[in-house]
């Protein structure tokens, strides 16, 4: 295995979608409940622990190489609303894309054919560490950053934040990071005993709530 | 050189997921147009104007890169120049050069999910948020791509030169009928395009004058006679 290609996977630059994404931030931002760096570091800590851990468990269950189509079902049953589940599916049909043409395998296309319209973006990042040779833990480090540097990335955008501080609240997160991806890929090693219900099933509300109504917005600048 | 060729022979398609010109039932594909070019220039009206010359002779339909909202596609939709199901939408997170060049899976997409829903076109035309100078297409998203510049933006644009200015494969420069009221030289601006471009093609276009998008017309039809005609 490469341990390089994490690099590749987790890039901010990797072409997969997510720059039109900001993770619920703008939401948030509009609300004032991100206004500066602080508030944006509550923001993401709050995400990480939540929608991130469940991300990363599903990551690392599918990097392991765990029925892919039984990973999508708990993912929908871990997304309650409409909304995020059609940004998880898009999301994963962009991956599924990129991936396929990165690390190209049998089972990326397996998924594909099974999952056309996407799978939730989560297992198909799992299944893209796999082609590429990473481990379950990596998948998990990919998908709980990608829960906190997006909406970072956003937030500058957002508010024109200061990019340094926006950068040192990723920095500050390294601890809860190292601690999310853990865990995610402790539970995901449970499946063959209790099933995908190993994998946790945190959840943010707020985030659930006001995903569904900024999908709604007229004028916005994210796609969620 | 491709260090994992092995993987090529396995997954041949690996390389086909951008603009290949056929489908894997051996069908070619939409010509895909690319139009870019700063805020304001005449990109939608540009799209619109094509949209009502062609649209007898061809199958058309059009994705739109709002930067933040649905105006530009809501524009083509309240003018009718195509049924509302030719017409669609991406987002692009406030940075529409990533959606046209460094990512363009949402634009693939769009295109794809066009082609599924209407059955073979003959061409898409994606329009670009609008930009600046330095903004183009991806060749993994589109065959060709028009870069739309105004004499009200400046007559010194086509001097600058820039990506879009320089390499476009057709430079249109829209509102001639406007150069007198904004002191633009269009000799000057026709001289430095000539200069910056070589010999690439640059069309002077008034969209407010009867038939005054036939320059860019006449040029799609011409692409497409060599699209369809291209190798196998």
């Amino acid at each position: 295995m490469n341990r390089a290609a994490l690099f590749v996977l987790a890039d901010g630059r990797f072409p997969a979608g997510g720059h039109a994404h900001s993770g619920g931030a703008e939401p948030a931002v509009a609300a004032g409940r991100i206004k500066d760096a602080a508030s944006l570091e509550d923001f993401c800590r709050g995400r990480l622990h939540t929608a991130g851990l469940v991300a990363a468990g599903l990551a690392a269950a599918s990097a392991a190489g765990h029925d892919p189509l039984e990973l999508d079902e708990a993912a929908d049953a871990r997304t309650p609303v409409p909304a995020l589940r059609t940004t998880a599916r898009k999301l994963g049909r962009q991956m599924m894309r990129a991936a396929r043409a990165t690390w190209p395998s049998g089972e990326l296309d397996a998924l594909a054919a099974a999952r056309p319209r996407g799978a939730h973006q989560p297992v198909v990042l799992g299944l893209a560490a796999r082609s590429a040779g990473l481990a379950p833990l990596d998948a998990a480090y990919a998908a709980a950053y990608e829960t906190v540097s997006g909406p970072a990335t956003a937030t500058v955008r957002l508010l024109s934040l200061d990019p340094f501080d926006a950068t040192a609240v990723l920095a500050r997160l390294a601890p809860d990071l190292d601690k999310t991806a853990a865990a995610a890929a402790a539970a995901a090693q449970r499946i063959p005993e209790d099933g995908t219900d190993a994998l946790p099933a945190a959840s943010a509300p707020l985030l659930d709530i006001t995903a569904q109504q900024h999908a709604a917005w007229p004028v916005r600048l994210f796609a969620s | 050189m491709h260090l994992d060729h092995d993987l090529d022979e396995t997954f041949p398609e690996r390389h086909t997921y951008s603009a290949a010109p056929k489908g894997p039932d051996g069908t070619r594909r939409a010509l895909r147009i690319g139009l870019g070019g700063p805020v304001g220039s005449g990109k939608t009206a540009t799209v619109a104007a094509l949209c009502r010359v062609l649209r007898d002779e061809l199958s058309i339909a059009v994705v739109t890169n709002d930067i933040y909202t649905r105006e530009d596609a809501e524009f083509l939709l309240r003018e009718a120049v195509l049924p509302a199901e030719r017409i669609t939408a991406v987002e692009t997170g406030a940075c529409p050069h990533t959606a046209i060049r460094d990512d363009i899976s949402a634009n693939l997409e769009a295109v794809e999910d066009l082609e599924d829903a209407l059955g073979p076109l003959d061409l898409v035309l994606v329009e670009s948020g609008g930009d600046n100078l330095t903004a183009t297409f991806s060749k993994g998203l589109v065959d060709a791509q028009i870069f739309v510049i105004d004499v009200a933006g400046g007559d010194d644009i086509p001097r600058k030169g820039g990506p879009g200015v320089t390499t476009a494969d057709l430079l249109v420069v829209n509102k001639t009928d406007l150069a007198p009221y904004v002191g633009s030289d269009l000799e000057g601006m026709a001289r430095d395009a000539k200069a910056q471009r070589g010999e690439l093609p640059v069309a002077f276009t008034s969209l407010k004058n009867e038939g005054g998008v036939k320059p860019v017309a006449d040029w799609v039809r011409e692409r497409l006679t060599g699209w369809t005609a291209g190798p196998t």
